[in-house]
């Protein structure tokens, strides 16, 4: 296990552990079946040491199935989990040194605040002055020293929430993994949350895994985002990458807002509001002379026109930004326009689009229904 | 005028239905839930009181302490109260060693298996205590039989279902699942996750199991009786004191210690119940 060095804190300053560099982690070709239901098929993925990484997707894509098997809640059927060069796939979960935040409230109700922080250091035969002082610079660094004497049930949720974290961090964990931590939480507590956890991260260089079905929350925080679906990384990239250069439809449609618009082919390119754009990486290979278009609202310009093909049929204030909603040919599209440009877009005013991206992402036609 | 009849007509004249506080209705609500409280109170108390006045009463008829002083002295009571002392340990310490184990396996790992738990706890309720222990001094071999503990082994099935309940409804008030996955992740085996995060958690529960376990083994007279022990219960109904008024006087006392037990432990989760929604 890797070890804080020692320390020599005074009772007024917080002694931050050095970076521990954290753990390479590597989950090979995983699989698991539950019944009938595949929750992980072939998943893999490799983690650099102190990487914070999110996976990222739709409820039941595998990425809290993934979670446990790393931290041995759940035995892969196929695969292998492998930590700092040692394959771990058999090691129970109370031996593998990994700290986790749960989703729901997960502190010991019989517990203080303080006394759950020191749980983990306690079965490592900690001395009591050390560990209940080592319990109390964490609860220091995660903004709680007044609330070291507190129960569970005297905690709001987000206080609780970062005992957990202190908690999961006093056993120097090799690694640190997230459930979907924040979402019980009020969207400022979260934020605050997320601030603090990252820098937390940073600071002690744990390579963390973060599950989460919010999208804002894997973007903001992860160092990169493996986006799954159906038991399968779909992409695994830095948050730029996946929002601005997904490899897949599923992916341009679950991150960030994209619209879908039926194009018709002319080579490597599609045609789009009457221009020829690129057709992105390698889906010219589909072999289809009709296929829909995934574009962002910040890739399409619109011009109010009174010759123009679209209207506008639906617009919602962003702050910085306004989002259209644009009707043009049975299709809705939408576009983001600055809002202070936008008094000259009401309901109902015809526009002209363009395409202002070098290439487009293009993918089958959705089935009618 | 049809208009002006008709305006007429609805205008309320008296406080409407559905506006009214309802106080009567509440009263009266109140009123026949005293009258079964009373009713239900009567229907302990006065049996209660008759045998206390039997006990506590000499032949002149004036109240007297006098018998409270003689119990200790009759003979065979105190033997009678270690035999029944050391069987209700020996059967709270097996129970719980055997169910909390295996309850808490079933709430993990198999949940479904749930309902046949609560089927299987339920059968030494149904067959008669009598065939339970003509069956175990059957089956005992010799060495079994000449213990007083066998009849500890036989409480500990007659203890099922109320144990089995205590300690199902205490772990599904718990987030199990998440309670035993974090203390593991932290590094603690099964059995220190037992005794340090779940049997602190489940106090109440095991607190109610343990009392009724007592309760049910200073109250058992059929196995005892007919495993020749002589317990408490046995030593009230058959003792050869001369004074039966002392015999009765034991019974009551144990049925007030007993009674006062079981007013404790509720309103112990009453007062935590209360303390969790002030938090």
């Amino acid at each position: 296990m890797l070890k804080f060095a020692p320390r020599t804190s005074t009772a007024t300053r917080v002694s931050t552990p050095p970076p521990s560099g954290g753990a390479p982690v590597v989950l090979e070709n995983l699989t698991r079946q539950f019944a009938a239901t595949r929750a992980l098929d072939g998943f893999s993925l490799a983690i650099e040491p102190g990487e914070f990484v999110a996976l990222l997707g739709p409820s039941g894509c595998g990425k809290t199935t993934a979670l446990r098997v790393l931290a041995g809640f759940e035995r892969p059927d196929v695969g292998r989990v492998i930590v700092d060069g040692a394959e771990i796939s058999d090691v129970p979960a109370q031996r593998r040194d990994m700290g986790m935040v749960f989703q729901s409230y997960s502190l010991f109700p019989n517990m203080t605040a303080r006394d759950n922080v020191a749980f983990g250091l306690r079965l490592r035969h900690q001395r009591g002055a050390q560990r209940r002082s080592r319990a109390a610079e964490l609860l220091e660094l995660v903004g709680l020293a007044d609330h070291v004497a507190k129960y569970p049930h005297q905690l709001s949720g987000g206080q609780q929430q970062r005992v957990a974290l202190a908690r999961a961090l006093a056993i120097e964990p090799r690694v640190l993994l997230l459930d979907e931590r924040l979402s019980a939480l009020d969207a400022k507590v979260r934020a605050e949350l997320r601030d603090q956890i990252r820098e937390v991260q940073q600071r002690l260089a744990i390579t963390t895994v973060f599950v989460t079905h919010d999208q804002e929350e894997a973007l903001s925080m992860a160092d990169r985002v493996c986006v799954m679906s159906r038991g399968r990384a779909e992409q695994i990239a830095t948050p730029s990458t996946l929002y601005s250069r997904p490899a897949t439809p599923f992916v341009a449609e679950f991150v960030g807002v994209s619209s879908r618009v039926n194009v018709a082919r002319t080579g490597d390119s599609v045609e789009l509001f009457g221009r020829d754009v690129k057709i992105r990486g390698d889906d010219f290979r589909l072999d289809l002379a009709v296929m829909d278009a995934l574009l962002r609202p910040e890739d399409v310009d619109v011009e109010a026109a009174a010759d123009g093909l679209g209207v506008v049929t639906h617009r919602s204030f962003l702050g910085a930004t306004t989002r259209l909603e644009i009707g043009i040919g049975g299709e809705a599209v939408k576009a983001d326009v600055a809002s202070s440009d936008a008094d000259g877009f009401e309901l109902g005013t015809r526009v002209r689009l363009s395409v202002n991206a070098r290439d487009v992402l293009v993918t089958e036609q959705r089935p009618v229904r | 005028m049809a208009s002006l009849e008709l305006e007429y007509s609805l205008a309320p004249t008296e406080p409407m239905e559905p506006f009214s506080t309802g106080r009567p209705t509440k009263r009266r609500i109140r009123g026949g839930r005293g009258l079964v409280l009373v009713i239900a109170a009567l229907y302990f108390i006065i049996p209660f009181y008759a045998a206390m006045q039997f006990s506590l009463q000499d032949i002149q008829g004036h109240f007297s302490l006098q018998p409270l002083s003689q119990i200790l002295t009759a003979p065979g009571f105190v033997s009678a109260l270690w035999l029944s002392t050391q069987l209700a340990v020996a059967t709270m310490m097996i129970t719980l060693v055997l169910m909390v184990p295996t309850v808490i396996y079933v709430h993990l790992r198999m949940p479904r298996f749930r309902r046949v738990m609560e089927v299987v706890t339920m059968l030494p309720i149904v067959i008669p205590p009598i065939v339970l222990i003509v069956g175990v001094l059957q089956a005992s071999p010799l060495w079994l039989k000449n213990s007083q503990y066998l009849l500890a082994l036989a409480y500990v099935v007659l203890a099922m279902p109320f144990v089995y309940r205590s300690l199902d409804a205490g772990l599904g008030a718990l987030d199990l699942k998440t309670l035993v996955e974090a203390s593991r992740s932290l590094g603690s085996g099964w059995f220190s996750t037992i005794l340090r995060v779940l049997v602190p958690n489940l106090r109440s529960a095991l607190l109610s199991a343990s009392v009724l376990t007592l309760a049910l083994v200073f109250g058992e007279f059929t196995m005892a009786s007919l495993d020749n022990w002589t317990t408490l219960p046995v030593w009230i109904a058959l003792a050869p004191t001369n004074n039966p008024r002392i015999n009765t006087l034991v019974a009551m006392i144990f049925l007030l210690a007993t009674c006062l037990l079981l007013m404790g432990l509720v309103s112990l989760d009453r007062s935590k119940s209360r303390h969790s929604r002030r938090s």
